[in-house]
């Protein structure tokens, strides 16, 4: 099979801008795209940089992005990229702004914020314990597979917010969170959760795109753990009276009263008096009948079963 | 064909921020000869929000919702990518866990209802590919759109978590290069832009506690799709529609772009009613904050 690779080069070191080198080449469908990482170096250009280490799917150095989806290179099968994207791949860092060499990048900012989470276990643990310290299997099963977690970054650098907010810790820091709050031995979960809770850095800040479960190489699913978080800020007390966790908690309220959503009055309750700021927008909704005035809000048939079924299935209070 | 018939779960914002959807919508299915029946009982599906406080009690809601459209022998669909998402994702943890349902059931019971898992939900999207067929579209349309550049905007919840969507939309949709959009306006022999922002994220859920990021990735997309000489878009999804639409303005402040004029954007079922010869009226245009021109 011929495949048209276009391969990111860029030298921080000496180059301005980057640009891509067409490479023609002849590939067996059983190699993986780490295959071809090694063939351009070896056959082409000595010159170019990449990660690599396992080659196993663990070490999680060769992330890149083939046509703009994050994969680790020694997992990913041509021919699978070639059934997805055609004949011509595009080979790029997983984060272009962060470009060091080719396909290196500078991952300071994902360390960093993985960091402010404490990723490590916090316990009085025994320094000559008689017995190992461990958890009963029904307590481990709430880990789920976050302890899968190799750091590899396809799930950071696919994320949409971390391109946006500098301050945003992403959904690899988060994962590491949830690795810790879910275990039973630990003593730092209402630490953890008020770092989690933060507005601009912590979970709300979540656009919910599902970016990090698509690309994560693992298969973890960041936001199934994003969410858990959201739940135990509620569960352990920790969620304070802001505009994110009203938003979350407007939606049962309305629900109780409407069936379906009231969405000006979410607003209202979420904003407190915040809402001064919408009334622009607000006026202009109006105007093209956008608005469904309080007195007009529609009902959902045989509300008093919703009514009901919100008093007896409720879990969480707030 | 026999006529098709399906349980329309319309969602929230088709009944309040968006009526042109709801509109939009029905108009279609009637020149279609499609059958789209109200499920006026169900209620909001708590738009991932409700899930992140109370994930029980949206699963209880959800299934009640579902339980409607079983209780009516009709398949379920949805006009908004969330709904979509929230419900097929709550039919997932039913369909999969026997004891969760169990748990869900006895709650229902109090209110006289039983989650049985018999009705399929998808989104209408892909009903009208799969069921109806972009070939017998083709044949109904009356105004072709062959002088429109249209950009197609996916939005998340029809296309990630891609093995959830692929199991309940019916459909192999990849989520790095989604192409029913695509086709879809083919069909309407519109033409489809490409563009890098088509699978993006719109930022709509976090447009009340992070108003810069949410209008940082709406105004991405509308740039890019500008700059790909789009003279529309087009989105499956309410909420992106409420982005896109409504805060066009603040979005392309935030990124620093002056519009030299407004991009319109569509919902799905008004570019369909467009190019089936449906007036601007019965396509609810009128509602647009973003002016459609004739």
């Amino acid at each position: 099979m011929k495949l048209t690779l276009k391969v990111f080069r860029f030298n921080a070191e000496t180059d301005y801008l980057p640009h891509y080198d067409t490479i023609e080449m002849e590939v067996d469908p059983k190699e993986v795209v780490l295959d071809l990482l090694n063939r351009i170096k070896w056959e082409h250009d000595g010159s170019f940089t990449y990660r690599r280490s396992c080659r196993h799917g663990i070490c999680g150095s060769c992330a890149i992005k083939v046509n703009g989806r994050s994969t680790l290179a020694c997992k990913e099968r041509v021919v699978d990229m070639v059934d997805t994207f055609g004949t011509e791949l595009i080979l790029e860092p997983v984060s272009k702004k962060r470009a060091v060499k080719d396909m290196v990048v500078d991952k300071a900012d994902f360390w960093q914020k993985y960091d402010k989470v404490i990723p490590w276990l916090v316990a009085e643990i025994d320094e000559h314990p008689k017995m190992e310290n461990i958890i009963p299997p029904r307590e481990a099963e709430k880990l789920e597979d976050a302890d899968y977690c190799i750091q590899c970054g396809c799930c950071y650098y696919a994320c949409p917010v971390v391109e946006v907010n500098e301050e945003y810790l992403g959904p690899a820091a988060f994962e590491k969170a949830y690795r810790f709050t879910a275990d039973v031995r630990d003593h730092a979960k209402k630490d953890r959760l008020e770092i989690v809770d933060q507005l601009g850095q912590g979970v709300w800040d979540c656009v919910k795109c599902f970016e990090c479960a698509e690309a994560c190489p693992k298969h973890i699913d960041p936001i199934g753990k994003i969410t858990k978080l959201h739940n135990q800020i509620f569960e352990e007390g920790v969620a304070k009276s802001n505009v994110a966790t009203r938003h979350a908690v407007g939606f049962k309220r309305s629900i109780k009263k409407h069936g379906i959503l009231d969405e000006g009055n979410l607003v209202l309750y979420s904003e407190g008096f915040g809402v001064f700021k919408h009334i622009p927008e607000a006026l202009e909704m109006f105007k093209k009948g956008k608005i469904v005035l309080p007195w007009n809000m529609p009902k959902s048939k045989n509300l008093d079963e919703i009514k009901k079924l919100v008093d007896i299935a409720s879990t969480v209070k707030f | 064909m026999s006529k098709l018939r399906y349980a329309l779960y319309t969602g929230c914002t088709a009944r309040e921020s968006t009526p042109e959807l709801l509109k939009s919508t029905l108009a279609i299915a009637k020149k279609l000869d499609i059958e789209l029946v109200l499920l006026d009982e169900a209620s909001c599906c708590g738009a991932s929000h409700l899930q992140d406080f109370d994930p029980f009690l949206s699963l209880v809601l959800n299934a009640r919702n579902i339980c409607y459209a079983e209780k009516k022998d009709l398949d379920m669909v949805t006009i908004c990518n969330t709904c979509q998402l929230n419900t097929a994702m709550t039919k997932h943890k039913l369909d999969s866990d026997p004891e969760l349902k169990a748990k869900v059931n006895e709650k229902l019971e109090e209110v006289g209802l039983v989650y049985l898992g018999t009705s399929s939900v998808r989104h209408f999207l892909y009903a009208l590919i799969e069921d109806y067929g972009l070939e017998n579209l083709r044949d109904r349309v009356v105004k072709p759109l062959s002088h429109l550049n249209i950009a197609p905007f996916y939005g998340c919840h029809n296309i990630r978590p891609s093995e959830l969507h692929h199991h309940f939309n019916r459909t192999k949709e990849n989520p790095y290069n989604p192409t029913s959009l695509d086709e879809l306006i083919k069909a309407l022999e519109g033409n489809s832009v490409e563009y890098e922002h088509k699978n993006k994220c719109c930022g709509f859920h976090v447009d009340l506690q992070a108003p810069k990021t949410s209008n940082i990735l709406t105004g991405n997309a509308i740039v890019d799709a500008l700059d790909n000489n789009a003279d529309v878009m087009v989105t499956p999804c309410p909420l992106c529609h409420l982005n896109l639409d409504v805060k066009q303005k603040a979005a392309t402040k935030a990124v620093n772009r002056d519009l030299p004029n407004p991009m319109p954007i569509l919902h799905l079922p008004q570019l369909i009613g467009l190019a089936l010869g449906c007036t601007p009226q019965e396509l609810g245009l009128q509602h647009h904050v973003t002016e459609v021109p004739a």
